[in-house]
């Protein structure tokens, strides 16, 4: 039921929103091909599907550490916006440079970044007991603020025609493509990388197990000695790490500059990721490739239904509740009780 | 300050807080009941859109509140099928509950953007909107802000003086006790999470329909959140809920004041916006810091699922 319960959650929600098309007078059949199957018709769409997998990808291996160890970091996308202004910014300032360091300097600083943002969190949980889903939470708003202040000031364009945004990245600081004629870029090599040692860090190593044991049983982990302390500060910093290099895997990426728009939600939506993969690496793999589909089914909605975008949102939300919902047969056992009162 | 400053001040203080206190109270008595519902945000992002549309189609503000109300009520009940029904998580339902609420409301209210509504007029209550300075701020506001305060004596009075508020509170806290003594604790916690999601309906109704007579997608813009945060900061009391949330619609309101002031201040428009945000950060800490506080005052059973063993 473990590997069974996300198909199923994904069953429910393909049937919720077949019903969705029908109350909305569109064509069942017509909606799910243009939703689903459309977007992966041709090389490009599979592309931009690995594409949009990356930064959901990166963010829920980092969530996955800290939700196993019952840390509640709700505010990766605070993290990404805040790693995507940290590496950015370092290409930013080096306009000129040819390093070929450049680009590993933008992911350690956006590394950084992000893990600066999940450390406050993190500090206040551990030192005040300040609940960290709060202020996780509060602290994403701040963070699109903050760039939203430097778009629209200290980082514009000076020859951008006022627009929030800032200049293009030089050449050296944007990601190398991987197949020529689409957008899929090296951060999916990173995003890669980062799942490996996800699973290595989770199953293979002390520290990964005392996150789980304390995730778990609290108390067992509290009579094993091990650091409640420490598990909130590594899920935390894990988990804005993993968000900081999705921020510059985007910045870096396909947009190539600073906007207001670096993230259409994506550190929300990979707490979904990180749920219907069930917490685990390959399952994250595959979610985040049918998170992004749900993005991009979006889109073609939009363009081809007349829909709006949000209706990938909707989705979404749906998909999370099945998952959560279809638990219930990890749980329990249903059976028929027939004839007892 | 002038006179008609501190009236002007105090009177949109007082706008803005009312949607955090009928949130926050909702929430106030969920929590009270033992379940931790982090849906508030969708709740409202969902009354607001579902209050505006009825509104704009009916011409009926109260229509429109009620309409609202149904809509945070459905969607608690979501929120408890899955959470009590199903014995979800009750930490990642309300998150689910969230990011669908958000979802959703900006799906449904595409085609409403760019509509306004015509303003409602305040209800002005005779002789008391005469006092100086505080007449205006206090006695001359929408229905919705006489329904808050009244709210809170309901809430308060429920919770502490009435049979059902005393087994609401014994749910929260003995889950366990509650059913060994023939309640059904359940029953009671999915009653408490629709009466939560009601208030919360309310609260995005105040919004779309009062507050901006608009509607836009993100314009809860975390007013949920910070009104279960104002939860924990009034330590789970009413009445400290309704300070809480004048505190931070003062916050809320500075911004406008300094921009529409005159006074040329160095300060970048998004930091004054990032103050209610910040503000709530703060205040957690401040509270939170005293950790026996918060262990005597939050409810003992508060997320933790409860199973009766048939």
């Amino acid at each position: 039921m473990r590997y069974l319960s996300p198909l199923l959650a994904v069953a429910l929600m393909l049937v919720c929103g077949m019903v969705l098309f029908l109350v909305l007078g569109k064509s069942p059949v017509e909606g799910f091909k243009v939703f689903f199957i459309q977007p992966m018709a041709d090389r490009y769409g599979v592309a931009e599907l690995f594409l949009k997998a990356t930064p959901l990808m990166l963010c829920a291996v980092g969530l996955s550490v800290g939700f196993r160890g019952n840390v509640w970091n709700i505010g990766a996308e605070g993290q990404l916006l805040v790693g995507a202004l940290a590496g950015g910014g370092v290409a930013l300032f080096f306009p000129n440079s040819h390093s070929p360091l450049l680009l590993p300097a933008m992911f350690v600083a956006g590394a950084l970044g992000g893990m600066l943002w999940a450390a406050i969190p993190a500090w206040l949980r551990t030192r005040f007991n300040a609940n960290e889903i709060l202020t996780s939470l509060m602290l994403v708003y701040v963070a699109e603020l903050m760039v939203s202040w430097l778009v629209h000031g200290p980082w514009k364009d000076p020859d951008g025609f006022n627009f929030p945004q800032t200049r293009l990245f030089q050449s050296k600081a944007i990601l190398p493509i991987l197949v020529e004629g689409t957008r899929v870029n090296a951060a999916l090599i990173v995003a890669l990388v980062v799942l490996i040692i996800g699973w290595v860090f989770m199953n293979r190593s002390f520290l990964g197990y005392q996150m789980k044991v304390s995730g778990q049983a609290e108390r067992a982990g509290r009579y094993a000695g091990f650091s409640a302390r420490r598990t909130v500060w590594i899920g935390m910093l894990v988990g804005g790490c993993c968000a900081g290099l999705a921020g510059v895997s985007e910045v870096a990426g396909p947009i190539g500059q600073i906007t207001e728009h670096i993230s259409p939600g994506y550190g929300f939506a990979a707490m979904i990721v990180a749920f219907v993969g069930r917490l685990e690496p390959v399952g994250i793999l595959l979610a985040s490739l049918l998170m992004a589909l749900l993005y991009m089914g979006g889109e073609q909605a939009q363009q081809y239904l007349g829909l709006p975008f949000s209706i990938s949102k909707v989705f979404q939300g749906l998909l999370l509740f099945f998952i959560l919902g279809s638990d219930v047969f990890i749980h329990f056992r249903l059976r028929l009780d027939r004839g007892r009162k | 300050m002038a006179p008609g400053l501190v009236s002007a001040v105090l009177f949109a203080t007082i706008v803005a807080g009312t949607p955090l206190i009928l949130t926050a109270l909702g929430e106030l008595v969920t929590e009270k009941s033992g379940v931790l519902n982090l849906g508030a945000e969708g709740i409202m992002s969902v009354g607001a859109v579902a209050a505006f549309a009825v509104t704009l189609n009916t011409g009926s503000p109260l229509l429109g509140i009620v309409a609202g109300m149904v809509a945070g009520m459905a969607m608690s009940a979501l929120f408890g099928f899955a959470a009590l029904t199903l014995q979800a998580n009750q930490v990642a339902s309300g998150l689910a509950l969230s990011i669908f609420g958000v979802g959703l409301s900006a799906f449904v209210g595409k085609p409403y953007e760019s509509q306004t509504l015509s303003s409602v007029a305040p209800l002005k209550i005779p002789l008391l909107s005469k006092l100086p300075v505080l007449g205006h701020a206090l006695f001359e506001q929408q229905a919705l802000v006489y329904f808050s305060w009244i709210m809170l004596a309901v809430v308060a009075w429920f919770l502490y003086r009435t049979r059902w508020g005393l087994v609401l509170r014994a749910v929260g806290e003995t889950p366990v006790a509650a059913h060994a003594i023939g309640y059904n604790v359940l029953r009671i916690r999915y009653l408490a999470a629709i009466f939560g999601g009601a208030m919360a309906g309310i609260g995005g109704a105040f919004l779309s329909v009062f507050y901006t007579p608009l509607w836009v997608e993100g314009m809860v813009a975390g007013r949920g959140w910070i009104s279960l945060a104002l939860v924990v900061f009034a330590t789970w009391r009413p009445l400290r809920v309704m300070l809480g949330a004048y505190l931070f619609g003062g916050a809320m309101i500075t911004q406008m004041f300094v921009q529409g002031s005159g006074i040329r201040l160095d300060i970048p428009a998004q930091f004054l916006s990032a103050l209610p945000y910040l503000a709530t950060v703060v205040v957690l800490v401040l509270i939170s810091r005293n950790r026996s506080t918060i262990r005597l005052n939050s409810p003992a059973s508060l997320g933790q699922p409860f199973m009766p063993d048939a």
